[in-house]
């Protein structure tokens, strides 16, 4: 190979980019097609082992659970809720009434820790709204800070056969 | 700036590259922060729906079982279509791996990816499955909504 000659002093010592941009360019190229665009998720924790004998006996601490009621019509739109018996109007009455129920009352074996919420829905009901009342009753965001509320959620059977009659 | 003069015919023009490596350095590092590793299962055929509580955790699901419930009612499992009817004999399966490993199913976590749109008697129903064969955790997986 040609070696320079440092005859001349005032000429430059140049060095070879082209590997160096050579493999900048592989791992720029790596890394945007592995880039893989992920939104955020998060999780509902439920707890829900089969239903069995032992587990139906109530103890002194169990609050009877709260009994809400999504109906839907045959699109599967929801057309009423309904808490322990009495017409809500929208999931922000619903939190409303929630918070009312279990107070300020937080922390460890808490009037909130201990109500339990159960949901009655219609089989064709579009999930996104059993979610929405999932977030109307377990908790509310304050000043960008989760509070909770209701944590034990479960849900009565499934009814295929009862596709209610319209 | 200095001009390098064309008098010597020998020199070839030479392109300044440090705006160009500049630029280039500061793409792979964006792109090295920005890209994660975790083997998220999403599939875009689900369309979950909008919780603002729905923050991503720190805490990890230790081997979750992922189900994921399309609009039209079906099962996602392991990358394949399954009908909700079927998925028990999936579901034996799995246990029975678990069961292998010296895991109980009733400590295993059923995330459940189920699409917004879907119903949610068949959400239900793969839950009623689960609980059949013994799975008690569930997590209804949705999506992080900001606007609130």
């Amino acid at each position: 190979m040609a070696r320079r000659t440092s005859s001349n002093l005032s000429e430059k010592v140049e060095i070879n980019m082209t590997p160096m941009i050579d493999v900048v360019f592989q791992l720029m190229s790596f890394f945007m097609c592995t880039l893989k665009v992920i939104a955020p998720e998060g999780d509902f924790d439920i707890r829900m082992p089969l239903a069995t004998a032992a587990a139906a006996v109530p103890d002194d601490q169990q609050v009877p659970p709260i009994r809400v009621r999504l109906a839907a019509n045959a699109d599967g739109q929801l057309t009423g809720i309904t808490m322990n018996g009495s017409p809500v109007a929208d999931f922000a009455e619903l939190r409303r009434k929630i918070v009312g129920l279990v107070g300020n009352d937080r922390g460890p074996n808490s009037l909130a820790e201990r109500t339990e919420v159960e949901f009655d829905c219609d089989f064709g009901l579009r999930y996104f709204n059993v979610v929405q009342a999932i977030t109307a009753v377990s908790g509310t965001v304050e000043d960008g800070r989760i509070v909770e509320l209701v944590r034990k959620i479960k849900f009565t059977p499934a009814k295929r056969a009862a596709a209610r009659a319209p | 700036m200095a001009r390098r003069s064309v008098s010597s015919g020998a020199s070839t023009t030479e392109i300044d590259m440090t705006p160009m490596i500049d630029m280039t350095f500061q793409l792979i590092t964006f792109f090295m922060f920005v890209m994660n590793f975790s083997e998220a299962e999403q599939d875009e055929r689900i369309r979950l729906p909008l919780s603002q509580l729905a923050k991503p955790s720190d805490r990890v699901v230790e081997k979750p079982l992922t189900l994921q419930l399309t609009s039209a009612g079906a099962v996602i499992y392991a990358g394949e279509l399954v009908s909700v009817r079927d998925i028990g004999g999936y579901l034996e399966r799995e246990k029975a791996v678990m069961l292998d490993a010296g895991r109980e199913p009733s400590a295993a976590t059923v995330i459940i990816r189920a699409d917004g749109r879907a119903k949610t008697g068949e959400v239900q129903e793969i839950i009623r499955t689960c609980q059949e064969k013994g799975f008690e955790k569930f997590a209804l997986r949705a999506q992080y909504d900001e606007g609130g």
